[in-house]
């Protein structure tokens, strides 16, 4: 019995201590994940990515509240263009909801980032086709605009 | 104006759907001359690649005349006959920079798909589905142009419609095939598919300097067609053991270069393939590898496995042990058209590069599902119909 007792014990002190490793590093990766630069590559010299220490177009348009970072690539890769939002958003784990609706602010970001980029290297945003052929009827075809739509916003930046 | 469109796994219709529209300054509108069905649309249309909506127009190969252009356009005039390369590169990025062009950053309208399925996407492709940008297809009257500076091709004059055709995807991505598979001089080249684009991965392989090449299929009109205009050897696979008759062939080593030009809905005689088929019905696997797995166990030490066949997702029984304990170098990619087009159309014109024999069947825009049904099924020798708006 009282060994019983003990490996119970000994059990949940070590469940316990898990536990409570495993949220630490949720909560520590979850506080990087918020605080963590979004970056694209544009294939321009510095000098014409950061013109004159003003933020590229579309990205001006976020004044203080964006952070902008402009360095050169390594090799012939150009320059990194990157932005951090300055006020604190909710970790990426916890965004899903503002994700799913298209109000997670780093959605708005990774769009102002790509266009940034392609106006730099093209002169142009490639938009899509219009006007859209796809009718979308079934639940399938739904989803699958539903998806294009966020997908702008959405990415691994 | 009319375009073929998907309207669901195995549903094809042609309908009425609104003109394309000049979206901005580096587009032009192009009149199709023609368009051809392509082995990569059948997965579409078997509903492998998911995301389709319906009264998608799909359609990606095609050679047509420029009927509006954008301010910005610069290389084009309104009345040029043009070929246009199936993937769309905006000229500028580091990818487009250096050749790449499928990988282009800047013509994905979609990128978070592509990045959610691949790490990062992929250039945008006419006709293709919304996880290659939802760009419109080219089985229409009319289509949209893209960075039409970068894209677009005059096509000389002495070179019929049908002959450029093929020059806006099947010929270019054989000759990319082959080319960075990296064949040299004296090498022995194994292509697995005899479509328009195995027979254009041969034919690439002999004039890159390869001494011998074997092409692999099971159908016997385009073994013989294979024989025929690309030059190679060919192995019925239905009748003979693959492998052992490449060692036997090749002295025992292997191929030295492997073209694998076959894609996720492979066939084989194998109990594999029932394998594998039962596992792509189920959705336990996406693509079908077979014959990326036989080209791999085929290939010679040291050799090169060049995977050309379309591959969307994840496969079973990928015999990575072999790649490192052969020390193979295995390379894919999808089309970097831009960087051959204009070669491809000199020796075209010069009479190195045959291609009007692979369009088979010919029909109006109006006829397009038959077209496809005929070229899904191989029936009547199809191998490829070309279709044509307004005929």
């Amino acid at each position: 019995m009282k060994w019983s007792y003990r490996a119970v014990m000994l059990a949940t002190v070590l469940t316990a201590a898990a536990r409570l490793g495993w949220v630490r590093a949720r909560r520590r990766r979850a506080a990087q994940e918020a605080d963590r630069w979004l970056v694209v590559t544009v294939n321009r010299a510095p000098t014409d990515v950061g013109i004159q220490g003003a933020p590229p177009k579309p990205l001006d348009r976020f004044g203080d509240e964006l952070e902008v970072r402009v360095r050169p690539a390594p090799g012939d890769h150009g320059t990194e263009l990157a932005a951090r939002i300055r006020r604190p958003v909710p970790p990426k784990a916890a965004s899903w909801p503002a994700r799913l609706a298209g109000r997670d602010p780093r959605q708005e970001v990774r769009t102002a980032l790509r266009e940034a980029k392609a106006l730099l290297e093209t002169g142009e945003v490639m938009l899509p086709d219009y006007p859209p052929t796809a009718t979308g009827g079934t639940p399938a075809g739904k989803l699958v605009g539903w998806i294009s739509r966020r997908s702008g916003g959405e990415g691994v930046l | 104006m009319k375009a073929l469109c998907w309207e669901g796994v195995n549903k094809l219709s042609v309908e009425q759907v609104p003109d394309p529209q000049l979206r901005n300054d580096q587009d032009m509108i192009v009149r199709l001359l023609a368009g051809t069905t392509c082995g990569s649309d059948l997965h579409l249309i078997s509903g492998y690649v998911p995301a389709m909506q319906a009264g998608d127009v799909i359609g990606h190969e095609f050679i047509g005349e420029v009927v509006e252009t954008g301010a910005d356009v610069r290389r084009h005039r309104v009345g040029d006959r043009v070929v246009v390369c199936s993937f769309v590169g905006c000229g500028r990025c580091w990818y487009c920079a250096h050749d790449l062009w499928s990988l282009c950053d800047n013509t994905n309208t979609n990128p978070g798909i592509g990045q959610a399925l691949f790490g990062y996407e992929s250039a945008g492709i006419f006709g293709y589905s919304h996880a290659m940008g939802g760009l419109r297809g080219s089985h229409a009257e009319y289509v949209r142009v893209p960075f039409a500076d970068y894209g677009a091709f005059a096509v000389p004059e002495g070179i019929d419609d049908t002959s450029a055709l093929f020059v806006s995807d099947s010929v270019p991505t054989g000759w990319m095939g082959a080319d960075l598979g990296g064949v040299t001089p004296g090498d022995t080249v194994a292509v697995w598919g005899c479509g328009a684009v195995g027979q254009m991965a041969a034919r690439a392989a002999f004039l890159l300097g390869a001494e011998r090449v074997i092409s692999i299929d099971r159908i016997p009109e385009r073994l013989a067609m294979t024989q025929r205009f690309a030059g190679s050897e060919t192995l019925d696979y239905t009748s003979t053991d693959v492998a052992a008759e490449l060692r036997e062939r090749t002295g025992g080593r292997g191929p030295d270069v492997c073209i694998e030009v076959v894609g996720m809905e492979a066939h084989s005689d194998g109990p594999m393939h029932l394998y594998d088929q039962a596992k792509q019905r189920l959705r336990l696997q996406t693509d079908r590898p077979t014959a990326v797995r036989q080209a791999i166990h085929a290939c010679r030490k040291a050799g090169t496995v060049f995977v050309l066949g379309v591959f969307t997702g994840a496969v079973d029984k990928f015999p990575l042990g072999a790649v490192v304990n052969k020390g193979l170098t295995l390379r894919g990619a999808q089309m970097h058209g831009q960087r051959y087009i204009p070669m491809l159309l000199e020796r075209l014109a010069a009479g190195e590069l045959r291609t009007s024999h692979l369009a088979t069947h010919s029909f109006p825009l109006e006829r397009a599902p038959e077209a496809y049904d005929m070229f899904k099924h191989k029936t009547d020798g199809c191998v490829r119909a070309v279709i044509r708006p307004g005929t």
